[in-house]
């Protein structure tokens, strides 16, 4: 259900002109749902960064996301694996 | 991992059936400044709260869909994890909360550079919301005002 609920959020912050990311753990929920601009992570629901104090491995995925939003020319729905 | 397989059949066959929310059409907003000029707002689903806040509400039917606001400032590790969901395993946000709510790594990017601020105040949801009815009528759009007056440019947004 979060990755459903991250995604109807970012479409309400989208709509107000703010950019946005998420990190999706199941592919096949954004898929449906359509979040504007999206980071899929193979990891356990729970572990959206992967893993807990880790501020490494947590960094790398955050700077993943972080830079779909640096994309130029692309129309939603963005879906990106890491 | 990344799929339903670590659910229980209950659960999975509830997910097959659940009638998923399609956005449509799909708001687009490009980033128009460098992402190192960009401030940037968290958005959890992980039900963190403050120590001094309100739990989230379980008994709520369809899921409880307030929000926390919680300040840039705050101690990460003093967030507390009230999310009503038993699909996943609580022991990593309860032992470091920046697993789902990452404030202290935003904070390194802007000292590095990478991004311009940090808000002041980022959001915590509890993300196992069912009947999002009223997440869409009431909490999101309540939740975005908040981060067009701190002039957020940018929104991470982090499930469980």
């Amino acid at each position: 259900m979060c990755n459903q609920t991250v995604s109807l959020i970012a479409a309400e912050l989208e709509r107000r002109g703010i950019t946005t990311v998420c990190i999706v753990l199941l592919r096949e929920v954004a898929e449906k749902v359509h979040p504007p601009r999206a980071l899929f992570v193979p990891f356990r629901h729970g572990y959206p960064l992967d893993r807990p104090h880790d501020p490494a491995r947590q960094r790398a995925v955050i700077e993943a996301a972080m830079a779909l939003t640096e994309r130029r020319e692309v129309r939603p729905p963005l879906l990106v694996d890491l | 991992m990344g799929d339903t397989s670590e659910f229980s059949f209950a659960t999975r066959a509830f997910l097959k059936v659940y009638p998923w929310r399609r956005i449509d059409p799909i708001p687009w907003t490009p980033l128009r400044k460098p992402l190192a000029e960009a401030k940037v707002a968290l958005v959890t689903t992980a039900g963190l709260v403050m120590p001094d806040q309100a739990t989230f509400d379980n008994d709520v039917k369809g899921g409880d869909s307030s929000f926390r606001v919680i300040p840039h400032d705050a101690d990460v590790a003093s967030l507390i994890d009230t999310h009503r969901s038993e699909t996943f395993d609580h022991s990593g946000i309860q032992s470091d909360p920046n697993l789902a709510f990452p404030l202290d790594r935003l904070h390194e990017l802007a000292r590095d550079g990478r991004i311009g601020r940090v808000s002041e105040r980022h959001l915590s949801f509890m993300g196992s919301i069912t009947a999002p009815g009223r997440l869409m009528r009431d909490s999101a759009p309540a939740a975005a005002q908040i981060l067009v007056e701190d002039s957020v440019d940018v929104a991470l947004l982090v499930p469980v």
